[in-house]
C-alpha cells in the first residue's frame, strides 16, 4: 500500500542503506534458546572480515560472560542465515558466505539450552 | 427578564454557528488536510459533543482544579513529603514517566492544536482545541509536580532533550511521531481511540495508584487533576469512531485498519510501563496482567461487544496481546537490566519477597522461566560479574524496542521471535506479526525511522563509545546502573539519617543549572 498523502509522492529516504556505514554493513547475530543475552546483538562489520573472526573476536566481546559460552563446541553449532540453514566457511569472507548488509546470523548449540536448561 | 436557557440550548449556542462559509478560498483548500485519507463526512452537524463543556466553564473547571494542585505541591515541597515515600527506588517510575510520558502529553497538545485547525466541524474543533489546553497543562503540572523530585534524585533533568535521542525513548516517540505525521482522522483514531480509550488506564492507573501504594501524594494529586481531562478524552475517542462509522459505510475499513495499527503500537509502548508496574514499585497495587485482564479483556471486549453494531471488530493480534501478558514486564525488565548502564534510571534484580509476588501473579510463568534467570544473574553478580550487555540491540523497525520478544503463541517462549520484509532491496526486521503487518502495510513510511543503534554506527550520536553517546543523550555518569549502590541509593540513606551524605551525592552547579 502506497502511504497517502496530501500532495504528491511520500517522502521516503532509507535511513540505514549500507553506504552510511563507512564501508561497513549491518549483521545482526542472535543465540537461539538464550533469552537472558535480551535480544540478537548488531554489530557494523567490514565485508571482508573472515567468518572465523566472528566466532573468535567478534561474538565473546559480548556472549563470553555467559556460562554456557565457554563450552561451545562451534564444530557441532547449527547456524540459520536469514531463515535458511548453512554451513559457514570460516576462512572465508562474511560477503562469501553471502552474509550481506542488515543479514540475520542466528545459531543453536544443542545440548546447550541456557542456564539449567530452561532458554536463559 | 430573558428567559433563562437549558443547558443544551445554551451549549448550542455558545458552540454553535461559530464557523462560516468561506469566500477568498475554496473550503477544500482552507481545510486541505480533510480528505486525502479517504474519510468520507457528509453531515458534521451529527457531531454530538461529549461533553456539553462550553469555554466559560472549561476555564473555571480547570483554574480550580489547578489552584488545589498547586497548593498541595507547596505543602508537599515545604514538608519535604518526599521523605514519606516508602522507598527511593519508587522514583524510577517518575524518572520512566518524565522522560517517556510527559513529552508525549507535550506533542499531543501540538497535534491537537493541529485537528482544531484542520476539522472542519466546528463542535470537533472545539472538543479538540480544549483537548489542546488539557494536554499543556497536563505536561506543565507533570513538570511542575516532578521537579520537586528533581531536586532530590537524578534522571529528570533534561527529559524533553533526552526524549529526542535516547534509545529507549525512541519507543514513545517514534509511536507520537507516526500517529502525527499521518492525517488528521488517523490521529485522532490512534490517539484518541486506540490509546486513550482502549489502553489509558493500562497507563495511568499504574502510575497513579503506584505513586498512592508508594507514598507519593504529589503524584496522586496531579492524577486527580488529570483524571476528569482523561475521561473527557476517553468520551472524544468513543464519539470520533461512532460519528466516522454513521458517517459513510466506506469509512469502515479505513477505521478498522486504523485501530488495529495504534492498538498495536500503542499496545508495545506499554511494554515499558509492565516494566515498571511489575518491577519498579516497592509496593505493587496490581501486577500487568491484572491490569490487562480488567482493563483490556473485560472491559475493551464489552466495548467491541456494543461496537459490533457498526462492524467493528476487536482489533487484529489482541489474542497475541492477551498471551503475552503472562511474559511481556519480565522480557522488558530483562531487556533493561541489559542496558542499565546507557539508561538515566536505575533497577535491580527483585528482592525474594518481590520475587514471591511474581510467582503468585505469575504462576504458569514465573517461576519456569523467569525466576532461574533471576538466580543466574544474581549468581553472576556475586562473583563479581554482574551481566552486562556490551553490545548494542538490534531494534524493531517499527516499534523499535529491542527485539526481545518471544514466539510466545508458537508455543516456544525462550525463543526470539524474528521477523523480516524485503523493500526495494533492503531487509527489515520487526520484532512480531503486528509490527511486520504494519511495516509491510506503509514500507515508504518505516523506511525512514531513525533507529537510534544504527544511527550511533552510522557516528551520528556523539561518538562511538558509551559514555560519548550518553553525554550526547544529557545523561550524567551517576544516572543509569543498578539501584544498589546509585547515588540515588546513598542520597536517600542519607535523608533518612542512615549515612553520612556521600560527597558525590550532592547536586552539582551543572545539575542546578
Amino acid at each position: 500500500m502506497t502511504v497517502k498523502c496530501i500532495q504528491g509522492e511520500y517522502p521516503s529516504v532509507h535511513m540505514d542503506s549500507v553506504d552510511r556505514f563507512h564501508g561497513n554493513q549491518l549483521v545482526y547475530v542472535g543465540w537461539d534458546h538464550h533469552t537472558s543475552i535480551c535480544t540478537a546483538n548488531a554489530y557494523p562489520l567490514p565485508p571482508d572480515m573472515p567468518f572465523g573472526a566472528l566466532t573468535e573476536a567478534v561474538l565473546p566481546s559480548v556472549l563470553a560472560p555467559h556460562p554456557d559460552f565457554a563450552h561451545i563446541d562451534w564444530s557441532k553449532v547449527e547456524w540459520l542465515l536469514d531463515g535458511q540453514t548453512f554451513t559457514p566457511d570460516m576462512a572465508k569472507s562474511l560477503k562469501d558466505n553471502g552474509v550481506g548488509h542488515k543479514s540475520l546470523i542466528r545459531f543453536k548449540t544443542p545440548g546447550l539450552n541456557g542456564y539449567q536448561g530452561t532458554g536463559n | 427578564m430573558a428567559k433563562k436557557l437549558n443547558m443544551r440550548k445554551r451549549y448550542e449556542l455558545l458552540t454553535r454557528g461559530l464557523g462560516w462559509e468561506p469566500t477568498y478560498q475554496s473550503k477544500d483548500k482552507v481545510f486541505a488536510q480533510e480528505a486525502y485519507e479517504g474519510i468520507k463526512i457528509t453531515d458534521w452537524s451529527k457531531w454530538e459533543d461529549p461533553f456539553r463543556l462550553t469555554a466559560d466553564a472549561y476555564w473555571k473547571y480547570q483554574a480550580e482544579k489547578d489552584k488545589k494542585l498547586y497548593a498541595v505541591m507547596d505543602s508537599f515541597a515545604q514538608n519535604n513529603a518526599h521523605l514519606n515515600l516508602a522507598d527511593a527506588s519508587y522514583v524510577n517510575a517518575l524518572k520512566l514517566f518524565i522522560q517517556g510520558v510527559s513529552p508525549l502529553e507535550y506533542a499531543a497538545h501540538r497535534n491537537f492544536a493541529r485537528l482544531a485547525r484542520q476539522l472542519s466541524g466546528e463542535g470537533a474543533q472545539i472538543a479538540c482545541q480544549m483537548q489542546s489546553i488539557d494536554e499543556l497543562r497536563h505536561a506543565q503540572t507533570q513538570i511542575h509536580t516532578i521537579s520537586h523530585y528533581n531536586k532530590h534524585f537524578n534522571g529528570m533533568h533534561d527529559p524533553f532533550h533526552m526524549f529526542d535521542r535516547v534509545w529507549y525513548l525512541s519507543v514513545p516517540k517514534s509511536y507520537f511521531d507516526d500517529a502525527s505525521s499521518a492525517g488528521p482522522f488517523e490521529f485522532i483514531t490512534s490517539v484518541s481511540f486506540s490509546f486513550e480509550y482502549l489502553l489509558t488506564n493500562l497507563l495511568f492507573v499504574p502510575f497513579m495508584s503506584g505513586a498512592a501504594y508508594n507514598g507519593d501524594m504529589a503524584t496522586v494529586t496531579f492524577g486527580f487533576s488529570a483524571q476528569s481531562d482523561e475521561s473527557r478524552h476517553m468520551t472524544l475517542g468513543l464519539e470520533i469512531i461512532k460519528f466516522l462509522l454513521e458517517q459513510h459505510e466506506d469509512n469502515l475499513p479505513i477505521v478498522q485498519g486504523w485501530i488495529d495499527k495504534h492498538f498495536w503500537r500503542a499496545y508495545r509502548l506499554l511494554g515499558l510501563v509492565a516494566m515498571m508496574q511489575d518491577y519498579f514499585l516497592p509496593e505493587s497495587p496490581m501486577s500487568w496482567k491484572e491490569g490487562w485482564q480488567i482493563y483490556f479483556v473485560e472491559n475493551a471486549g464489552a466495548l467491541f461487544n456494543d461496537l459490533g453494531r457498526y462492524g467493528l471488530k476487536m482489533p487484529k493480534y489482541h489474542e497475541i496481546a492477551t498471551a503475552e501478558a503472562d511474559h511481556i514486564s519480565h522480557q522488558v525488565f530483562g531487556i533493561f537490566y541489559n542496558y542499565i548502564h546507557a539508561a538515566a534510571f536505575n533497577l535491580g534484580l527483585p528482592s525474594e519477597a518481590k520475587m514471591n509476588w511474581l510467582s503468585e501473579k505469575y504462576p504458569d510463568t514465573f517461576d519456569k522461566y523467569y525466576r532461574p534467570r533471576m538466580e543466574m544473574w544474581a549468581e553472576m553478580a556475586k562473583e563479581g560479574k554482574r551481566f552486562f550487555n556490551m553490545g548494542l540491540p538490534q531494534l524493531c523497525q517499527v516499534c523499535q524496542i529491542p527485539m526481545g520478544f518471544t514466539e510466545i503463541a508458537k508455543g516456544d517462549p525462550m525463543q526470539i521471535a524474528y521477523r523480516v520484509s524485503e523493500y526495494q532491496g533492503e531487509k527489515f526486521h520487526t520484532c512480531s506479526d503486528g509490527c511486520k503487518t504494519i511495516f509491510d502495510y506503509e514500507p515508504a513510511k518505516y523506511v525512514n525511522a531513525w533507529l537510534p543503534v544504527h544511527q550511533i554506527f552510522q557516528g551520528n550520536c556523539g561518538g562511538a563509545a558509551v559514555p560519548d553517546v550518553l553525554n550526547w543523550y544529557h545523561f550524567h555518569p551517576e544516572d543509569g546502573g543498578d539501584y544498589v549502590g546509585s547515588a540515588d541509593e546513598a542520597r536517600w540513606k542519607a535523608m533518612k539519617g542512615e549515612a553520612a551524605a556521600p560527597e558525590a551525592a550532592q547536586p552539582t552547579q551543572a545539575d542546578a543549572a
